[in-house]
């Protein structure tokens, strides 16, 4: 598709800048783009936040029903996640299952709540062995400028934060907030040349080598990670990388609250 | 002054707005439906001695025929090139219409994907195919600098009436800008001049509806650029 | 439509159970140009719907097979998301949102100067964030919209709406309650200009007089919706008018 060329007057020009250590957009290499969620958007949802990161949007939903628990967990709850890239967000996202891309963005999400143990899912146990609530996650793409990572992290998390198990709809006691216990953030870096910058926008990811998800807790700890794109990273980089998402992740769970 | 501007706005329409029920014609972006004037397109409504009109505020850009435009080389094919011009449709550039001599299958050592290049809109035929060519006096290859993208619709303010707009800009800042109907412009100079200039070309695309744009234009590269006395007599 | 309730869903005094009269559409609030990758965009709430719709386009038309060399075609995918219905949607289409997006595809075709733009496409996709019962008239009403917005060319706005019929009262624009257990659905869409219908279906039960009575409710707030979906655009363009008189 055309919208995936980048020319080679802008690809220049971004390197050049950030030879001088800047961006098309006026930001610093490790500054992350203006954040606004807006949570509980939608009542049809259990819970439910759409986030505005730069120009990129994104909404993620909760459904919590009852279900039928997993054999070898017999009494812990369910939670499960999917993305969709959904045509309207960017012209290069075609109609039909979920790609690779979609997947992925979904299962590096996924893994940062659940390494984390954000949501308590022993809390979410009817009857052991019969019947546990099960915490579905559908995140939608609206608008694609870059960084899908974190904008879909913090959604769902602000997501989670603000669901009610639905427990008088089903019969099944009283509603009450989804158990949380912290707030696993992402923050996403990118190479380009030899550069690393934060929360790269659509042009910066496309003229990227190699991309880094780092997913801390509140401690600071690492509770999930992922590499992608062709290129490599050092392990200074890596270093980097590491010190800058303990950070980022800081400032972003101030302004999450 | 600046009231009188503000009066002088001119009537945003939309599409199966009235535009007028008195007989006049009916322009660009505007039909007839029982002797009415509607319009077509959302625009500014346009009225033109007895032809009222539209002037569209967005949409895609459609090529004419002599128009110059900035393209992206998309895809190579063993005798042409696809360009991206910001048409419905890329743009087939073919071996013939480049200023170079190249072999069958040799499309790969004169342009790639990526690169850049100044062309001719030469026809565009009924059925909205394209030709374009890059044999032309001044087009070419162009690197570096920097390309700023806007509605094509906005581009004949940044080039200001008969060219006065963008002379300015190139005068005072000292920049090459070249300026495609396609709503592509490529702007190179000194790293601050030339920021300036892409500064001073979006205030043109946020305001491009506003009036007495060029004084204010001007007013704004001074401030960022102070000028030489010299410059200045030039001007 | 089938399903059967002790609510009452009209009062002796005609009123419904969400304060309207029988003839009062819920609130409609449109905002123009809400995303920046799409040509054209809207946001559509009518009472508790929420809908989101985004235009690409004329671009070139994938896949091939379905170019057309005479004029451009319009492909629209209309989709639930999983959470805005009270059980989780399945992600992807079913047969109900590949008839939706089909007949408001034919919808906006009679308005769209198509033949502009031969061998393209212009797409239409419409998310819904939270669906209350009339979502097909949401999502026609806001992508007509995400068209002008677009700057595609095109003769007129398409304004959509239902009228139905709930405890045996003609009603307009039903709610989730009065659709789920009320006798009859109208959806409406029409070229105000002219008065003519681009998208009409129709289930349930009703009489000839009852269902003229609907089709009167629902030209008219075919109307109202129009002149909102006017306002929103007009609003959208007036930004750069509000620079003009600061400056």
């Amino acid at each position: 598709m055309s919208e995936h060329v980048i020319s080679e007057i802008k690809r220049d020009h971004i390197m050049n800048l950030l030879k001088e250590g800047k961006r098309e957009d006026g930001r610093g290499v490790d500054e992350i783009r203006d954040l606004k969620i807006t949570a509980g958007c939608v009542e049809s949802a259990d819970g439910s936040a759409r986030v505005k990161l730069g120009k990129t949007e994104v909404i993620a939903g909760v459904k919590i029903i009852p279900g039928t628990p997993f054999a070898d967990t017999p009494d812990s709850g369910v939670l499960t996640m999917g993305a969709e890239l959904i045509p309207m967000a960017h012209p290069s996202f075609e109609s039909g299952p979920p790609g690779e891309d979609a997947i992925e963005l979904a299962r590096v999400v996924d893994r940062g709540i659940r390494e984390s143990g954000m949501v308590d899912v022993k809390k979410l146990c009817i009857t052991a062995g019969e019947e546990v609530w099960m915490c579905f996650v559908d995140i939608y793409a609206l608008d694609y400028d870059g960084n899908l990572f974190d904008a879909c992290n913090i959604a769902t998390v602000c997501a989670l934060r603000t669901a009610v198990i639905p427990g008088e709809q089903y019969g099944k006691g009283e509603n009450r907030p989804l158990p949380v216990t912290c707030t696993p953030i992402s923050v996403t870096s990118v190479k380009i040349g030899n550069d690393l910058i934060l929360d790269p926008n659509f042009d910066e990811e496309m003229i990227s080598s190699a991309r880094l998800t780092v997913t801390t807790d509140d401690e600071g700890n690492f509770r999930a990670m992922q590499k992608g794109g062709k290129g490599s990273i050092t392990r200074d980089e890596l270093s980097l990388c590491l010190d800058r998402a303990v950070e980022k992740g800081k400032a972003i769970r101030k302004i999450i609250g | 002054m600046e009231k009188r501007s503000a009066r002088n706005a001119r009537e945003v329409v939309v599409p199966g707005d009235l535009l007028d029920d008195s007989g006049m014609n009916a322009g660009s972006n505007a039909y007839v439906h029982n002797g009415k004037v509607y319009a077509g397109i959302l625009g500014v409504k346009n009225v033109y001695h007895d032809t009222v009109g539209v002037i569209p505020l967005g949409g895609r850009y459609m090529p004419t025929t002599g128009d110059t435009v900035i393209g992206v080389i998309e895809d190579i094919g063993p005798s042409n090139w696809l360009v991206n011009i910001n048409a419905p449709y890329p743009a087939p550039l073919h071996v013939n219409e480049v200023p170079w001599k190249v072999e069958f299958g040799d499309t790969s050592k004169y342009l790639n994907v990526g690169n850049v290049v100044m062309l001719k809109i030469l026809m565009v035929d009924e059925s909205k195919k394209i030709q374009v060519t890059m044999k032309d006096s001044g087009l070419r290859r162009i690197e570096g600098g920097q390309m700023v993208e806007m509605s094509h619709s906005k581009v004949s303010r940044v080039i200001g009436k008969s060219g006065s707009m963008i002379q300015m800009i190139k005068n005072l800042t000292d920049c090459r800008i070249f300026v495609g109907q396609n709503g592509r412009i490529w702007i190179d100079g000194d790293d601050e001049n030339a920021s300036v200039a892409v500064e001073a070309i979006k205030i043109i695309e946020k305001e491009a509806q506003s009036s007495n744009l060029t004084e204010r234009v001007e007013n704004f590269i001074k401030n960022r650029l102070p000028q030489k006395d010299n410059d200045r007599e030039e001007y | 439509m089938s399903g059967h309730t002790d609510m009452v869903l009209v009062d002796k005094k005609g009123m419904r159970i969400d304060g309207r009269k029988t003839d009062e559409h819920r609130p409609v609030h449109i905002e123009a140009g809400v995303l920046s990758n799409a040509d054209g965009s809207a946001y559509l709430e009518i009472g508790k719907n929420k809908v989101l719709a985004a235009v690409y386009g004329p671009r070139e038309c994938h896949p091939r097979h379905l170019q057309d060399p005479t004029k451009a075609i319009i492909q629209c995918k209309y989709n639930m998301q999983a959470f805005s219905v009270s059980d989780r949607k399945r992600p992807g289409p079913d047969r109900r949102s590949i008839e939706i997006s089909k007949i408001i595809a034919e919808a906006l075709e009679k308005v769209v100067l198509t033949e502009l733009y031969p061998r393209a496409s212009i797409d239409v996709y419409i998310e819904i964030l939270q669906a209350n019962a009339g979502t097909r008239c949401a999502g026609l009403t806001a992508a007509s919209v995400a068209l002008a917005d677009a700057g595609i060319p095109m003769r007129d706005i398409v304004p959509a709406i239902a009228a139905g019929k709930a405890d045996g009262h003609v009603l307009l624009d039903l709610n989730k309650e009065e659709d789920n257990f009320g006798q009859a659905d109208v959806p409406l869409a029409i070229v105000p200009s002219t008065d003519e219908i681009v998208l009409l279906q129709m289930d349930g039960n009703m009489t000839r007089k009852e269902f003229d009575k609907a089709m009167d409710m629902a030209f008219s707030a075919c109307h109202e919706v129009y002149e909102i979906q006017k306002a929103a655009l007009k609003e959208r363009y007036a930004i750069a008018k509000g620079d003009e008189d600061n400056e």
